[in-house]
């Protein structure tokens, strides 16, 4: 290696890390104005809803003395302006109010239910994927196929039904007709009292704990929405895999190595689907997080009691502190898969190296 | 040929995942033996003191874990019985109410229960000021004078004095409500926050207030363990009880919403009992021979009502043409099948002096009659707020085409309960429909809302549901107000039923049926049943067989 060889791969090093930095700047621009934006749109249209907060907190029967006291308590007679900068404020301190519904400080609550949509969500991503890739991957290979026709209707199917459709119809299903799953809920009464929680993740607590049978019992909670989940981003990364995999199998190299006489297995496996992980990755992370924030309607079928769960009642009730709070863990959540994608995106794809 | 075998390979481990995802051995349902567990939807909680909780979920767990001095008496519900006390007497003036404590009876802490803790208990209600407050300061009682009218003398005897001599029904009654639930005031006051006093809030401390909205600090046949909101509520059995021991070892309430969910639950055994059906749900599970259903008349009435700032809804032969052209018998027999019971007066069936006697009928022909008489011989259009959900969709659209027929084109407008509860609380609706619960056991309670309207300004202090329809009715509320005043029962039972009777010919509500409670039970279940008010439904007595 020659000196100006040694040069070239100090400036690539170099750009490298500069190509990283300056997406970290770029998403921090982003991730800022996104928190902002969202904080405001979701601020101000709860100040626009024909709701009455206060209702909420008193309920329909409350003398109107009482009524006035508690507006005034919650800060509701100031100005909008003055309500959305006191919010900001608290909420840079890490102080998200307290959520009417529950009595409890928002990040409290948001800290609870949290683990149970994460938990649903990765089971259904890795469902998706376990299935997805090697789905999209034979649609591609056997294009025109019995198999690719296969792919394509559940991909339609995934998109067009709405979930909460398939939700109800699971449940009379396995859980009314064959008694195959357990009912709306995390885990059986017999259990949700006694077990106590690690992480928030029950099958992985009940595996630490070593007990099986609550183990088994939330494998029964969680099977029918997981696989719901599962099935919605099979659809999407099925299709993604499958025009990720045709590009691919279209380049040179492939016919290079046919050419070589390497076997269709190797070809397929070995070296176009090496190519096409990388932005599978992307279309994976996005649709676990897709599946984060649009995991509301399964929740609600499945009285889950996730943060989708919790955004709903709220937003029912009016309880604006944890409706914000609710967003903007969801923001987090979804600008950080993004920024943790993207930076993979660049580590593992050659092509994106030099920036 | 590679590929193909290679296709099949992935195909069967397709199937095979796909099919160990959903291979699950079947569920043995079953709820343990020692717990009930009940579908029920309590979204509606927000707090679990009794000195703020007014909810209808919350009145079932607070008279089921705390205690009062006096109780409704479910066999004869006009008069009430010694819960804590064992006896009372009023002074002569009709002002000094004075209450005997049953002796040696303990909090579920273990701590005794002295007539201090009693007057605490309406010490910290009435400073707390929350919804429910103003059902003892109608009395006068202040937080400024609530030491001096509610005070322990001793040990066990507690002094109540009010403001006016009321009839003393009224007063005992008042004192059943769960605002006067009894608290542990030593373990209350282990609990309170300091607050710094302000305009609004003059106290030094919140009396235990963020403890308590999920805490416990009672007597009754249950303490309360837990409260999730939106999730659960998990009671379990006091064994500090004065009284008879419950049954089962724990309560569990499991917030289920749709009535479908709940029967999918009940037929599948995951719950003992639901309680949120609608009549399809229920009918199907009457005909389930492992199923069975109970029902008790609730003192909730639904009705539709006329705002008066509308011109035209405020001539009173419009007022009673919509009285005719409610179609009763078909909604009786079809949306309200098994969950209520054609009722037109406001004071509900078991209150003194209920009237029973339903006058209207759905007739086209004499509803004309009366728009014609008004000016309004062709009808005209209107609107009405209807929030979703079973029953009052139905009930709005089984109206709209009744009234359809005399003429009324009626436009409904749908929207989430808050919403519609907000418009409403600010008169700025046509026509409303929906439900009033009274929120005491005690004719005074729909009396009050439904015949009386101190001031029809737009900034009224007090904000009845005659305020609500702007109807000016100053000798209505005089009336009203002279019923509490009458000792003799009878007396004040004829009292309302002239209120009553003004109403149903005068008033722009035009009430339509009583709510029936219902609910749908295992049948391995023994003295499961429901009361005939929100607090009065005990679990204590239910076993499993």
């Amino acid at each position: 290696m020659s000196v100006a060889d040694n040069q070239v791969a100090a400036g690539r090093g170099s750009a490298r890390a500069v190509a990283v930095l300056s997406s970290l700047g770029r998403f921090l621009v982003i991730a800022v104005t996104t928190y902002l934006g969202l904080l405001a749109v979701t601020f101000f249209i709860g100040r626009v809803i024909p709701i009455d907060p206060v209702l909420a907190v008193l309920g329909d029967r409350a003398p109107t003395a009482v009524v006035e006291r508690t507006r005034r308590e919650m800060g509701l007679d100031l100005p909008w302006i003055e309500q959305f900068y006191i919010y900001v404020k608290n909420a840079l301190s890490g102080d998200f109010g307290t959520s009417v519904l529950t009595t409890n400080p928002v990040m409290s609550d948001i800290r609870r239910v949290f683990p149970a949509t994460i938990e649903l969500a990765t089971l259904g991503t890795i469902i998706g994927a376990v299935i997805g890739v090697p789905l999209g991957v034979l649609a591609a290979v056997k294009r025109g196929s019995l198999i690719d026709q296969v792919a394509r209707v559940v991909g339609l199917i995934g998109y067009s039904v709405p979930i909460f459709w398939l939700g109800l119809l699971g449940l009379v299903l396995f859980y009314a007709k064959l008694q195959w799953i357990a009912f709306p809920a995390r885990l059986d009464v017999v259990y949700e009292y006694t077990f106590t929680p690690i992480t928030g993740f029950y099958l992985l607590d009940a595996a630490i704990q070593g007990q099986w049978d609550v183990f088994y019992d939330a494998w029964r909670h969680i099977v029918l929405p997981a696989a719901l989940l599962g099935y919605l981003s099979l659809a999407y990364i099925s299709r993604m895999t499958r025009s990720f995999m045709l590009n691919e199998l279209a380049q040179e190299y492939i016919v290079a190595a046919r050419a070589k006489g390497l076997s269709e297995g190797r070809i397929i496996w070995g070296h176009a689907l090496r190519n096409a992980a990388v932005p599978m990755v992307t279309v994976i992370a996005l649709s676990y997080a897709n599946l984060l924030e649009g995991s509301v309607l399964t929740e609600t079928v499945f009285s889950w009691p996730g943060i989708g769960l919790y955004i709903t009642n709220s937003l029912q009730n009016a309880d604006m502190n944890a409706v914000l709070g609710g967003t903007i863990a969801i923001g987090s959540v979804f600008i950080a898969i993004n920024l943790l994608s993207d930076l993979l995106y660049r580590l593992l794809d050659p092509r994106t190296k030099a920036g | 040929m590679m590929l193909e075998k290679f296709a099949l390979r992935s195909r069967a481990l397709l199937a095979g995942a796909a099919l160990s995802a959903l291979l699950v051995a079947p569920a043995f349902a079953v709820t343990p033996a020692d717990t009930l567990v009940e579908g029920f939807a309590i979204d509606d909680i927000i707090s679990m003191d009794p000195g703020e909780a007014f909810e209808l979920s919350t009145a079932e767990v607070t008279g089921n874990t705390y205690d009062l001095l006096v109780r409704l008496d479910l066999s004869d519900t006009s008069k009430v019985k010694g819960d804590l006390a064992e006896s009372w007497t009023v002074s002569d003036d009709g002002l000094t109410y004075t209450f005997k404590l049953k002796p040696g009876m303990k909090f579920a802490s273990g701590n005794p229960i002295t007539a201090t803790d009693v007057a605490y208990s309406f010490e910290r209600a009435i400073k707390l000021d929350k919804s429910p407050a103003f059902i003892i300061n109608q009395f006068g009682i202040t937080g400024d004078n609530v030491t001096e009218k509610a005070k322990a003398v001793d040990d066990t005897t507690f002094q109540f004095v009010v403001d006016k001599p009321y009839a003393p029904s009224f007063v005992l009654n008042c004192l059943s409500a769960t605002v006067a639930s009894v608290v542990d005031a030593k373990l209350v006051k282990e609990h309170v926050a300091a607050v710094t006093p302000s305009a609004d809030y003059k106290w030094d401390n919140d009396f235990g207030n963020a403890w308590l909205k999920t805490g416990y600090a009672g007597s009754g046949q249950y303490k309360l363990r837990e409260w999730r909101a939106n999730e659960a509520v998990v009671m379990e059995r006091n064994d500090n009880y004065n009284g008879e021991k419950a049954k089962l070892a724990r309560i569990i309430y499991r917030n289920m919403k749709e009535s479908s969910a709940q029967r999918l639950a009940l037929e599948a055994g995951d719950i003992d009992v639901a309680r949120n059906l609608e009549p399809n749900d229920l009918d199907a599970i009457a005909k389930n021979a492992d199923l069975t259903t109970t029902s008790a008349p609730k003192g909730t009435v639904y009705y539709i009502s006329l705002n008066q700032k509308n011109p035209t809804l405020a001539k009173p032969e419009v007022r009673q043409a919509f009285k005719y052209l409610v179609d009763y018998d078909a909604l009786g027999s079809t949306i309200l099948k098994g969950i209520g019971e054609i009722h037109q007066s406001f004071l509900p069936k078991g209150d003194l002096g209920a009237m029973d006697d339903n006058p209207f009928k759905f007739d086209v022909a004499k509803a004309k009659e009366l728009l014609a008489k008004a000016g309004v011989p062709d009808g005209f259009k209107v609107t009405m707020d209807v929030r979703t959900g079973q029953p009052t969709t139905g009930m709005a659209e089984s109206i709209q085409q009744t009234l359809g027929q005399g003429g009324i084109r009626l436009e409904i407008i749908p929207g989430d309960g808050k919403q519609t509860l907000t418009k409403y609380r600010a008169r700025n609706h046509d026509i409303y429909i929906g439900q009033w619960g009274q929120d005491y056991f005690d004719p005074n309670s729909n009396a009050q809302t439904f015949a009386s309207n101190p001031d029809n300004s737009d900034d009224a202090k007090i904000k009845t549901l005659a305020w609500r329809n702007a109807w000016d009715i100053p000798d209505l509320t005089k009336e009203t107000e002279a019923a509490l005043l009458e000792k003799d029962s009878g007396k004040r039972a004829d009292m309302y039923k002239d209120l009553q009777q003004k109403i149903l010919d005068t008033s722009p509500f035009v009430i339509i049926h009583q709510q029936l409670e219902v609910a749908g039970l295992r049948k391995n279940l023994k003295g499961f049943a429901l009361g005939p008010s929100f607090d009065t439904n005990f679990v204590g007595a239910v076993s499993k067989e």
